[in-house]
Parts: C-alpha cells; structure tokens; sequence
C-alpha cells in the first residue's frame, strides 16, 4: 500500500528576478509519510529555492508544487505552519527569550487572536521538549545554549507545529560529530515511530546516504540523480556533480563517499 | 501584578500632574478649581495618551525594522511633521487646528514617502530600505524646512521651533478627544498584529514558516504605528526618546512578548511623559521648558546606558 503522498514537486523551474539562469529547472520530487528524504547538491545548486519553492515561497515559472494534495501557494501561512514544520538555515535573535517561550512560538499557528495559551499548548511544547531531549533546558536562556542543544529546541519548535511534514535546511551544519549524529538519529526516529515525512537539505552526502530512503541530487538546479540511495550515488554521478574524484563503498548496505587526493606534489 | 504596580504609578503620576503647578490651587479646593479642570488635567492626560502611543509605535517599529535602536521619529515622520508646521506658520494658515493639521499632513506625507520607497522593486518593506528611506527623506525635509526659516520673519520661528521640541500648553478636552477617537484603530491593529510580531523578530522567512502573513503584517504595522505616531507628533510636537526607551524598559522587565509589550509600553510611555511634562511646566516655572528638552534630558544617559548593555551583551 502507498504511504500517503505529503509533498510533491513537478517540474518546477524557478528564476529569480534579474538572475541569469533558473535556479531550478525541471525538478521533481516526492515526499511521503513515513519517509525520508534528502537533498544534497553543491553550493549554488538549487538546494535553498527547492526549499522556499516547496513551502510557496517562491512562485514557480512552470510545474506544480502541491502540499497534501493542494497547491503550495494556495495554502495560507497559519494552514500551512499546522502542517509543515521548518528548520531554516538562519533566523535571528534580536530579543532575549528562554527555551520554553520559543518552542511556544511553534503554537502559534494554533492560537486564536483574541485566546490565551491553552493547555493543550503547553503539553504540545512539554512533549516536543521531552521528544528533543530538550526537558531540562526549557527555563535556559537561549543564548547560553551549544550549537547541538540549539538545533535540538529548534527541532522542538518545528514539532510543536504537530506537523506532517518536518523540512530542515542544513540543520547540521556547525554541529560537531556527535550532535550530527544524535540530530539525524532523532529525525529517522520521528519518521520511523510517528510517521512524519522529513525533507532534509545536507552537505553531508554519507549522512544522508545512510539515513535517508531517498535522495535528490541537483547539480547548477537541474536533477543529476533521484531515488534510493544505492542508485544515486554512484561514482560517475558523484564525480561529476561534486566536481572532485571520489570513492564509493558501501557501509551497512549504504554507500559512501569517500573524496580522492589529487594533488601529491609539494609546492 | 505588573498592570497593578503600572496602575498604580499612572495614578501616582497623574495626581502630581494636577496637584503640582505654577498657580497654587490648595489642596482642598483641587475638586472645584478651573485650573485644574480646564488646564492641568486635560494637559496630563493628553500627555499620558501621547506617552502611550509613542511608546507603543516603538515597540512596534522596533520589531518591524528588527532594530532595537529604532524610534518612532526614525522613519521621517519627525521632519515631515517639522516641515508642515512651519510651513503652516510661514503661510500664516489662519485657526488654532492650523498648526496641528499641517504638522499632521506633514508626518503623514513623509509616511506615505517613506513607504513607497520601501516598496520600490519589489523589495517589500525591507527594513534596511526603510531607515535609509526614512533618514532620507527627513533630511529633505529638513533641507525644505531650514530654507522656510532662512526666509522668513524671525519672530514667529521661534514658535516653530518650540513647537518642534513638543509641549502641551495647547491642551484642551478636544484635543483629548480628538486623540480618544483616533487612537483605538492603529493600537487595535498592531495589539491584533502582537503574536505574528513576536514571529517577525526570528527573521522574515522563518516568520512565514510559523504562520505569520509577513507581507501583510509589515504593511499593517507600519501604516498603524506612523498614523499613530503622526497623531502625537500633530498635537504635542516631537518629542524624543519616549518611543525609543520605553519599549526597552518594558522588554527588559517584563519579556519580549508583544502581547504584554503592548500594554505595558502603552502605561509606561504615557506615565513617563505625564512626569516629563509635569516637570517641564513646574521647574522654570511661571516659564515652561519644551517637553521634548525633558525627555532628551532624562533620555540619553538611560539610552547610553542601554547601548552599554548591548555592546557587552
């Protein structure tokens, strides 16, 4: 039986105003529940507008993008905040604030203009907070956190919003090695024991060759490669799309990449 | 427990505002005095109302343009409604509206100004757009204003320019009035904008992606906090810091939540400038500083202060 189709993306060619080519050109892409799903590309591939294309930020040029069945820009933001929770790459803290009022911050879509913070809010945030492993840091400053118990009450955030869809844009990229881990492990977990559809925007081609059940490369926006793992990335798609040789092996029935040294010369 | 200790301080502030004075009114007679009535009293609450609202169209514009050291008067509003008054001096404009509706037109011109600018290009209110916009605009304006003054009788200036540094020797139970029924639609829009607010200060698109109609809200909050900020400036001239420093104070007490930021702001900027004008008129009495001269007075060390605490935080 087919899981249900959460997310789906087809043809979709983006340009941005005064750009001198699409920064997506025929890409297609289907998120479902229960799935995981990565995208990786080099800098400048198309990774971000994919993102905001398929959240309905960006109005296509051509394609459809289609979020439980409707069309992404036809959703209104508070709907669609019920339904797809976003990690962004950068966000901002003008304001001092503790860890509890910003995971609040993912009730927000649900608050009535004129009501209060219900109970049901509070124990949607106290279990995001022990879903994140972010319980005990609930009454910290938000400045005095590490970069990995960042991520973790962002993440927390997102799962307030009781989403369908969790999309996280380089959510590991200034985490060190076991916070990486630890935040990809949590994401694989949600899918597998709650059913959520993950879209996850990485660098990390091994990390998400071994977490992901599908992936989409893009190379300069156009699709290089999309599908299992096993069938991307192959060392003919890699090289080129990455533009450096590599080695591929397999680890635990995934491959892996692993960058060759060009240079032996001393200068 | 913060509404009661405000409540209490705006009592506090606004019997001082009538008991203190030039004319000595005896205690027992404040109930039945025409000075009271007539002068002090609509004059402290008309300067507790233009304290709300200025305090309140800081906070808000500090979280539109996502800076903390953004002030209701950044966006041109003050050189705008400088400008229409002196012009409506310059011009002689006839009746004693003449001044505060040329100062409004005015503020409400650079607004509307300042506004398209930020909308020029597609750029939707971008905020970088709209300090630059702002500051430009209120040095034309400036620019327009200093050449009206080089050009005309020396006299009736220096009423412009008391005007500009804002005082409330005109207050009367209309302009109470006047500011009671304008007032409630822009403090209704921005109370009803206070969650998506507290969104809008993570960034636009991660505002969007908790639910906020970012493009909608700017444009409401923006247009909300210039009629409103117009309105003081039209009957009390422009006076500084209030709506720079109360949001402060307020977010530092009591959290960074618009919908606690609002009415807390809304007290503490009405009774600071009740205070402020309270002094204004009683320490150089039978003469009055400009209340505006006060509130700088007492405002930059307090700003100083907080620019301290940012840079060591």
């Amino acid at each position: 039986m087919d899981r249900e189709l959460i997310l789906a993306l087809s043809g979709v060619t983006c340009r941005y105003p005064g750009a001198p080519r699409d920064s997506l050109q025929g890409v297609s892409l289907e998120v479902r529940a229960g799935e995981f799903h990565a995208v990786l590309g080099p800098n400048g591939s198309g990774k971000t507008t994919l993102v905001r294309a398929a959240l309905g930020l960006v109005r296509p040029a051509a394609g459809r993008v289609e979020i439980l069945g409707r069309p992404a820009r036809g959703w209104s933001r508070r709907d669609l905040a019920r339904v797809v929770g976003v990690l962004p790459q950068r966000e901002d803290n003008l304001f001092p604030q503790r860890v509890r009022e910003t995971v609040l911050l993912g009730r927000y879509p649900y608050l009535s203009l004129l009501g209060g913070v219900r109970a049901e809010d509070r124990a949607a945030v106290e279990r995001a907070l022990v879903v994140c492993d972010a319980a005990e840091l609930a009454d910290r400053w938000l400045w005095t956190l590490s970069g990995g118990e960042y991520q973790r009450v962002r993440l927390a955030r997102a799962l307030a919003q009781e989403p369908r869809l969790l999309v996280l844009d380089e959510p590991s990229a200034s985490l060190d090695l076991r916070h990486e881990m630890e935040l990809f492990e949590l994401v694989r977990a949600l899918v597998d024991g709650q059913g959520l559809a993950a879209l996850v925007v990485t660098h990390h081609v091994n990390l998400a060759a071994r977490f992901a059940d599908r992936i989409l490369l893009l190379a300069a926006g156009r699709p290089a490669g999309a599908g299992a793992p096993g069938d991307v990335l192959t060392r003919e798609t890699a090289e080129r799309v990455f533009a450096w040789p590599v080695s591929i092996a397999p680890f635990e029935g995934r491959p892996q990449m692993i960058p060759l040294r060009q240079r032996k010369d001393a200068l | 427990m913060k509404y009661v200790l405000l409540a209490v301080a705006a009592a506090v502030t606004l019997g001082a505002a009538v008991i203190l004075g030039p004319a000595d009114v005896p205690l027992r007679d404040i109930m039945s005095s025409p000075i009271v009535w007539q002068l002090r009293l609509p004059r402290a609450v008309l300067a507790f109302l233009v304290g709300g609202a200025l305090g309140v169209s800081g906070v808000a514009l500090q979280a539109l343009v996502r800076n903390p050291l953004a002030d209701p008067f950044l966006l041109g509003l003050s050189g705008g409604a400088g400008l229409g008054a002196v012009a409506a001096i310059a011009l002689d404009l006839p009746g004693p509206w003449a001044l505060p509706l040329a100062a409004f037109v005015g503020a409400v011109g650079a607004m509307a100004l300042v506004y398209r600018l930020g909308l020029m290009g597609g750029a939707e209110l971008d905020p970088r757009i709209l300090l630059l916009g702002g500051v430009a605009v209120g040095a034309f304006a400036a620019a327009i204003t200093t050449a009206i003054v080089s050009l005309a009788q020396a006299t009736e200036l220096r009423n412009a320019f008391l005007w500009l540094w804002g005082g409330f020797s005109g207050a009367s139970w209309t302009t109470v009035l006047v500011i009671l029924v304008y007032a409630p639609l822009p403090l209704g829009v921005l109370a009803a904008a206070a969650r998506p607010l507290d969104l809008l200060a993570l960034g636009e698109e991660p505002a969007q992606y908790l639910g906020a109609d970012v493009r909608r809200l700017k444009r409401l909050v923006y247009l909300a906090a210039s009629l409103l900020t117009a309105a003081a400036v039209a009957v009390a001239g422009v006076i500084g810091f209030v709506g720079l420093i109360v949001p402060h104070l307020c977010r530092l007490v009591w959290g960074r939540l618009h919908r606690a930021l609002f009415p807390t702001a809304f007290l503490a900027g009405g009774i600071l400038l009740a205070a402020a004008d309270t002094l204004a008129r009683t320490v150089v009495a039978p003469r009055e500083l400009p209340v505006g001269i006060v509130t700088a007075l007492l405002g930059v060390p307090v700003f100083a202060f907080l620019l301290r605490r940012w840079t060591v935080s």
